[in-house]
């Protein structure tokens, strides 16, 4: 067995551990079919990381497309009757990568789940998370944010679809000035562009950004989202995890398919985020289900980097 | 010992400016001072190491992770949208991103619109958001020659002063973004070096202030 180790690539182990520790939790493996049909894509287009699909017609006429994403696929050809839906997979997913602006073939794994989510649900989720970075890396971050926390801020001030959507991209930049600059365009205060900016500056340890989150909570809705935020922090830490968490209003995912908890995983050494997730009730929604969703998927290509850092190490 | 910190600074002058900067910030690496064709500089006391690129590879060498911060213009950022933190205006290196043609140019609507640019997706955004049809020259260089030779009827390009826009007998039609330098990092190192980071913001901050 330890010879089998010993060949496989970082990808391969980490993904297999990854499937072990899913499995072990008690979600069950998700097996799909290599295509997908190509119309499943153009409806939801902006859910997908890039829009490029390939794409090819099959022996009967239908437009089929290599899958660039797991996520739909699993809600379009699930049906929850009741409780809640438990799977895992790994896959691979086809995308185009920035730099060559060509497709490149990317193994993913992940987990979703679909139903009555709870409470309970989504700290299980977040914790099998931060897991899994634990079984990547031990120098790992796992940073968590309510998107209704900040999309409530912004409708408290009544800003517009335009500015919104500046602003979450400034937010996403943690380019304070921008922020201040948008807000102050649309005609708030100083007080009320200050606010705004308070979810660019807060961010950290959750003893930390939690107690701070309550001069934020200028409406009801907002309020209800900061106390949910605290109860699943408290939640995680119920399981052991309080350390390598942060709160962080900067993971800010597409506001028309996400809500709720947003989350990132990092590990050090990796440039970019090797785990996103979030719950994605408005996807759901747009596809005419009834269920709410959570899940997360871990992108594996980048682990090489880390297997010949610790080479060079 | 603390964990370097790894700079990339643009070449030339707006980066031995952006070096003043960061060692009046408490960043100093006094070996990059002296006369060498080194491009890599460490200071291991203070835990930075320097690196100097091409201004326009700054946000890329960032956004790998090659370096933990950088700075870089914000026309290079609005360019290639690189997926990075944006902490902090400088306030240096001020200019604006201009449309620019010869002189008493009149836009006729009915017709495409031939500019010339360096930044393609800057120059495509702009003229979208106004739905103007447009085609597009792209160019790396002496992009001021373009309309005189009839290969354009206008340009894209930052201005500063003017001048040689003014020497060409071009002049601004419009100036559509303020453009200066920029305190960038990458979104993983920011999370594990975070305390240095936000220290070398805040002094730098101090410093904006001054100016």
């Amino acid at each position: 067995m330890d010879n089998i180790l010993a060949i496989m690539s970082a990808e391969e182990r980490a993904a297999f551990s990854l499937c072990a520790l899913y499995e072990r939790a008690g979600y069950q493996k998700y097996r799909m079919s290599k295509f997908e049909e190509y119309a499943l894509y153009v409806q939801n287009k902006d859910f997908l990381v890039s829009e490029n699909v390939i794409t090819f017609t099959d022996t009967d006429g239908k437009l089929l497309a290599l899958k660039p994403d797991v996520t739909l696929s699993i809600i379009k050809n699930t049906r929850v009757k009741n409780g809640v839906m438990k799977v895992y997979y790994k896959e691979n997913v086809y995308r185009v990568s920035k730099g060559t602006r060509s497709f490149r073939e990317l193994m993913q794994a992940g987990l979703e789940c679909l139903g009555e989510v709870t409470a309970e649900t989504v700290i299980e989720v977040l914790s099998l998370a931060k897991k899994s970075l634990d079984h990547i890396c031990p120098e790992n971050l796992l940073e968590i944010s309510h998107l209704d926390i900040v999309s409530g801020v912004l409708s408290a001030f009544h800003i517009g679809e335009e500015a919104r959507a500046e602003i979450l991209v400034h937010l996403g930049e943690k380019n304070e000035s921008a922020v201040r600059a948008v807000a102050l365009r649309e005609g708030l205060s100083a007080e009320q562009a200050a606010l705004i900016c308070r979810l660019v500056t807060l961010y950290g340890a959750p003893e930390k950004v939690l107690p701070a989150l309550k001069e934020l909570a200028v409406t009801p809705e907002i309020a209800a989202a900061v106390a949910e935020l605290c109860a699943i922090v408290e939640g995680l830490a119920a399981l052991g995890i309080k350390d390598r968490l942060i709160i962080d209003f900067s993971v800010v995912n597409d506001m028309n398919y996400y809500n709720g908890i947003a989350f990132k995983g990092f590990v050090e050494g990796v440039p970019a985020g090797i785990l996103s997730g979030g719950e994605y009730d408005g996807l759901l929604k747009k596809m005419q289900k009834k269920e709410r969703g959570i899940g997360f998927a871990v992108y594996m290509d980048e682990l090489s980097r880390l297997e010949q850092m610790k080479g060079e190490a | 010992m603390k964990p370097i910190l790894n700079i990339a600074l643009p070449k030339g002058r707006l980066g031995e400016k952006v070096y003043a900067m960061f060692e009046r910030a408490g960043f100093g690496c006094p070996s990059i001072l002296e006369e060498s064709r080194k491009l890599i500089f460490e200071n291991e006391e203070a835990g930075v190491r320097y690196f100097w690129v091409k201004p326009s590879d700054v946000a890329i060498y960032v956004e790998r992770g090659a370096a933990d911060v950088g700075v870089a213009g914000k026309d290079i950022l609005l360019e290639y949208a690189p997926d990075v933190y944006e902490l902090l205006d400088l306030k240096l290196g001020k200019c604006s991103m201009c449309v620019a043609a010869k002189k008493g140019f009149t836009d006729d609507r009915n017709r495409t619109l031939t500019v010339a640019t360096k930044f393609t997706n800057i120059a495509k955004a702009h003229y979208a958001a106004e739905g103007r049809d447009i085609d597009i020259v792209h160019l790396n260089g002496s992009i001021e020659i373009a309309p005189i030779l009839g290969l354009s009827d206008v340009i894209v390009d930052i201005v500063e002063t003017g001048t040689t826009l003014k020497e060409n007998d071009l002049e601004v039609v419009e100036r559509f973004v303020p453009i200066s330098a920029r305190l960038i990092a990458n979104k993983s190192g920011f999370k594990f070096k975070t305390e240095r980071i936000e220290k070398l913001r805040e002094s730098l901050a101090g410093l904006v202030e001054e100016l």
